[in-house]
């Protein structure tokens, strides 16, 4: 097998999985630009959507895009319920706080996961089939057809969402400054809700996507969320442009690790990346660097 | 020397110590072949570490979401020196502390430029790297199926191979850790610690060496962590990587939350709820992640300042005097 | 006279009495160390629902000689700390006669310093060789060494004339220990492994690493590893087009595996404890009895099918059964006991433990299978 093919191969796969890293990703970007919080808990809706998806697939029989419909919704709900009973009660957090917060809220769920549907792994049906398509020498799924094409409406629609839409931009104001927005009249407890519920669809919709190549139980969400956090920190917390070139970064260049250096240090060179930015360029790739207020 | 020491000695924390010390030195004469000591030995070493973080955390304000990396360092390093290189155990200790101090101190300064969320982020990756090398450098380490042959630490022919003498050991360390603490938190490091937390900026502003001061305590909290893994490593003889991942690393970072974070008694509360109450839970067996992660929430919720002041709190509401009923109260 | 020699002869009948009583009522109890949460849970939950099924059973048809049997079960969440901590709260406070367990090797190893100073028998559920190699006192195991299952695979492999493989094994401790035996008894069968790769538990595409072995010379790939990995390898494998033979371990010797790997799981071969194929074996073999029956209990019980990992749990409990039943009560008497066991038909194999075996297994209790339309086919 030619060299230029396995390359072709390791480039494929790595987009594939990048792509579901900056869908994690914007999850995260997303509750960060609106309230400053970074929600441990993101990797778990990841792994709602997919768990429930199987449950109403394969128990309750549904077909396949109202059982996707009802994932969603179950999961948008657990952010938000999330939100109110945990976040907003909370007036002087700290940072510390809310990150053990958010930590205890992800070992809640992964929790309740496993004692609602067991220890077991699941596997769901594909979309659209299992033929592999020939692309360049290098073969993919139907199924990464699929991923691609969502993650790329996704984007569209954030850029319409953030930079269009009033409740989009009432939620980039709070952003920038919390209590010039509130002057303005937006309700910013409301966009804090708003904030989590859309992360956590656009985490179930990531976790259902992915289901039916990688399967899912209780506890993938916990290696899927570190991974994003780590896409949306190599772009620099956007919504948009750098947190996608942040997870397909990160999955290819894990893929390209794991072919041509070492399978079993594959996640190290994740990490180790991320350190690395951190260490050089902190604000990401695209941002220019913050200046702090004193 | 001297001086600093009389100088330290507020009267009142030096009789709360011995009091603590007393007591803790006396316990196993209560308990006497208990499994409890078992437990209280690992409340030892759980206090060490949760010491370590708190310096870090508490009275400097830096997060460390990786400190199991450090506690694991010492663990691995102890153990391959005096397992593999049959090196005596108390130079492998030494050995295992200046070469964690030292890697600390070569990688806090670039890490410790970052604040908050980056710097959480940046330790998690430091944690998760070391342990996947845990991991995968299995000639050296014995890889996930762990390193046992681990010899118990001894001095002379005196060996420290029963839970109770590895009990005195265990905590012997811890004391001396909790003395220098709290000896530290009421020098003038502790007070420049608590301006850095504060605002760093203005620390600078009145002449504090930040950044050098931040790495040193990184550095100071990554070679208590190592201790506590020496130790750990020849009381249990045996270690595997599963011990001392991003798991282990949160679950420290409870401690400390809900102790009470820059409070070195808080550490130990925080560290005696967090081991124990797993034994507690055992009745509960599978519904013990929900419960863990339920208590996790109400109570940062409900207790931020962690148990420690909610605990001290509480006996000042209890002891103070009743407000006379339809005074000019404010509302 | 004779009213204080009677007197005294009536106290010491109630003394003797009420102890016999006591004695007759104190159920024995044992003690079992599982991982039921965290990484290995695959493992301990089957072995801790059968070995509480299997007491339970006992209890019901009366005890052993007139003993009920009590289980306790702590969980090690497949943490070396816990193990320990459990281990010592059996001996110390529940006080257990013997202790069946630990789910994984790395608590194993763990433990073994514990109870061979408190002198206690355990019978371990793990797999790997170091267990009781060398022999110690007081440690046996029920699981295979997983030396027999590659064994088996590289005896198949010989006679195919297969000369190059690769390797694929799960980084933790049963993809590290078969790692550790394939490339320990390659060369003796005249194998040598050109690719030597690994993957994470709980990985999700391992693409790059069947890409590079689809550009090496290897003739046929072993996969060493438990649900979800393997399946996942098998479906890359098909979507990268990999013209390889497929061996997997008995990690996947479960319905489980074919479910999650679908139509991508036809053709291959694993080496697996007889309990899968229960149904095909013939009649004349001696474990037959204890595998069907182990499946329909399981299935009655639980409604989920029996596996390989639950049955190391119940040839745990039913070989500490059998030292109780030749009149064994103490540690000490039960671990004897357990040393002159010979020629139990479990469910892992036949156990026939020595002084210097406490594996008591031999590559018999492998048994090759192949994967066809969906179901297993004994490999001849």
């Amino acid at each position: 097998m030619q060299l230029s093919e396995q390359l072709a191969q390791y480039l494929l796969s790595g987009l594939s999985t990048g792509a579901i890293y900056a869908l994690i990703g914007f999850g995260f970007a997303i509750i960060y630009n609106t309230t400053s919080i970074i929600n441990f808990a993101q990797g778990e809706f990841v792994m709602l959507g997919g768990m429930i998806s199987v449950y109403f697939l394969s128990v309750l029989k549904f077909p396949l895009p109202l059982a996707i419909l009802a994932a969603i919704s179950i999961a948008t709900a657990t952010g938000a319920i999330f939100e109110r009973l945990a976040i907003r009660p909370l007036k002087q957090a700290t940072h510390l706080n809310l990150i053990i917060i958010t930590i205890g809220g992800s070992i809640l769920i992964r929790g309740l996961a496993m004692l609602l549907w067991g220890k077991d792994t699941h596997a769901m049906p594909t979309f659209s089939g299992n033929e592999p398509l020939n692309l360049a020498g290098a073969t993919i799924l139907p199924q990464n057809l699929w991923i691609f094409g969502i993650t790329l409406m996704i984007i569209i629609g954030n850029k319409l969402f953030f930079n269009y839409s009033i409740t989009g931009k009432a939620m980039r104001a709070c952003a920038c400054n919390r209590t010039a927005a509130s002057l303005v009249g937006i309700d910013v407890r409301r966009m804090v809700l708003f904030s989590f519920v859309i992360s956590s669809a656009l985490g179930s919709m990531a976790g259902i996507i992915i289901a039916p190549l990688t399967m899912t139980s209780y506890d993938v969400g916990i290696m899927l969320g570190l991974k994003g956090f780590c896409a949306a920190i190599i772009g620099g917390m956007s919504s948009g442009f750098g947190t996608v070139v942040g997870g397909l970064l990160l999955g290819i260049l894990e893929s390209f690790g794991a072919g041509l250096i070492s399978s079993g240090y594959k996640d190290a060179i994740a990490f180790i990346i991320l350190l690395l930015i951190l260490f050089i360029r902190p604000q990401g790739l695209f941002k220019k660097a913050e200046t702090e207020r004193v | 020397m001297l001086n600093k020491l009389l100088g330290f000695i507020v009267k009142r924390e030096l009789l709360k110590f011995l009091i603590f010390a007393a007591i803790l030195l006396l316990i196993p004469f209560f308990f006497e072949g208990g499994y409890l000591l078992n437990i209280l030995l690992f409340v030892g070493i759980h206090t060490m570490l949760a010491i370590g973080l708190n310096l870090l955390l508490g009275f400097a304000g830096q997060i460390s979401l990786g400190h199991a990396a450090f506690f694991g360092l010492g663990a691995y390093l102890s153990g391959i020196l005096t397992a593999t290189y049959s090196i005596n155990p108390w130079l492998a200790m030494f050995m295992a502390a200046v070469v964690v101090g030292i890697m600390a101190f070569v990688i806090g300064f670039p890490i410790l430029k970052l604040k908050g969320h980056y710097l959480a982020m940046a330790t998690l990756g430091l944690g998760i790297i070391i342990y996947i090398a845990f991991n995968e450098a299995v000639d050296l380490t014995g890889g996930p199926s762990g390193l046992s042959g681990i010899p118990n630490l001894s001095l002379g022919h005196f060996i420290f191979d029963s839970d109770l003498k590895n009990y005195y050991l265990i905590w012997t360390f811890t004391l001396v850790t909790m003395l220098l603490s709290i000896n530290l938190a009421h020098s003038r490091i502790g007070r420049a610690l608590r301006a850095i937390h504060d605002s760093e900026v203005a620390a600078r502003v009145m002449g504090v060496n930040a950044r050098l001061l931040k790495v040193q305590i990184f550095s100071l909290s990554a070679v208590i962590s190592a201790i506590a893994g020496s130790l750990y490593a020849h009381t249990m003889t045996f270690i595997s990587p599963a011990s001392f991942g991003f798991n282990f690393s949160v679950e420290l970072l409870t401690m400390v939350v809900i102790g009470g974070l820059g409070s070195i008694y808080g550490s130990f509360l925080g560290a005696a709820l967090l081991t124990l109450l797993p034994e507690m839970l055992r009745a509960f067996q599978d519904y013990d992640i929900v419960i863990y992660g339920l208590l996790l929430i109400l109570m940062t919720m409900f207790m931020p300042g962690g148990l420690v002041r909610c605990f001290s709190a509480f006996v000042v509401a209890a002891i103070s005097p009743k407000k006379p009923e339809g005074g000019k109260g404010s509302a | 006279m004779q009213n204080n020699f009677l007197r005294t002869l009536l106290i010491f009948l109630l003394i003797a009495l009420s102890a016999g009583t006591v004695m007759a009522a104190q159920p024995l109890k044992i003690g079992a160390l599982f991982a039921i949460t965290g990484q290995a849970s695959f493992l301990g939950e089957p072995e801790r629902n059968t070995a509480q099924m299997v007491v339970d059973e006992i209890n019901k048809a009366g005890g052993v000689k007139g003993h009920m049997l009590e289980l306790v079960v702590y969980d090690t969440q497949g943490d070396a700390t816990k193990a320990v901590q459990a281990a010592t709260r059996l001996i110390k406070e529940d006080k257990v006669v013997a202790i069946i367990g630990p789910s994984t090797t790395g608590d194993t190893m763990a433990v073994i310093p514990i109870i061979e100073k408190a002198q206690i028998p355990l019978i371990s559920c793990a797999a790997g060789i170091k267990i009781t190699e060398p022999v110690k006192k007081w440690v046996f195991k029920t699981a295979q060494n997983d030396s027999l299952a590659v064994a088996r695979i590289y005896e198949y492999l010989k006679k195919q004339k297969t000369k190059r493989i690769a390797i694929l094994t799960v980084s933790d401790s049963f993809g590290s220990s078969g790692r550790e035996q394939l490339k320990a008894q390659a060369a003796g069968f005249g194998i040598q492994i050109v690719n030597d790769d690994t993957y994470g538990p709980k990985d999700t595409d391992m693409t790059p690493q069947l890409t590079k072995i689809r550009g090496s010379q290897a003739q046929a790939l072993i996969c060493w590893g438990t649900n979800p990995g393997p399946a996942v390898i098998a479906r890359n494998a098909k979507q990268l087009g990999l013209k390889l033979p497929l061996y997997m371990s008995h990690g996947v010797s479960s319905k489980k595996f074919i479910v999650l790997a679908g139509d991508t799981s036809e053709g291959i071969i694993l080496p697996s404890g007889k309990v899968l194929v229960a149904d095909l074996l013939p009649n004349s073999d001696k474990q037959k009895k204890s595998l069907l029956s182990f499946i329909k209990d399981y299935q009655n019980h639980y409604r989920a099918e029996g596996d390989h990992f639950g049955g190391h749990a119940w040839d745990a409990v039913m070989l500490i059964k059998g030292t109780i039943e030749r009149g064994a009560y103490t540690p000490a008497a039960i671990r004897d006991q357990l040393e002159k066991t010979r020629h139990y038909a479990g469910i892992g194999g036949i156990f026939s433990y020595s002084p210097v075996d406490h594996s008591g297994l031999t590559k018999d209790a492998f048994v090759l299978v192949e994967i066809k339309k969906k179901d297993w086919v004994l490999v001849k």
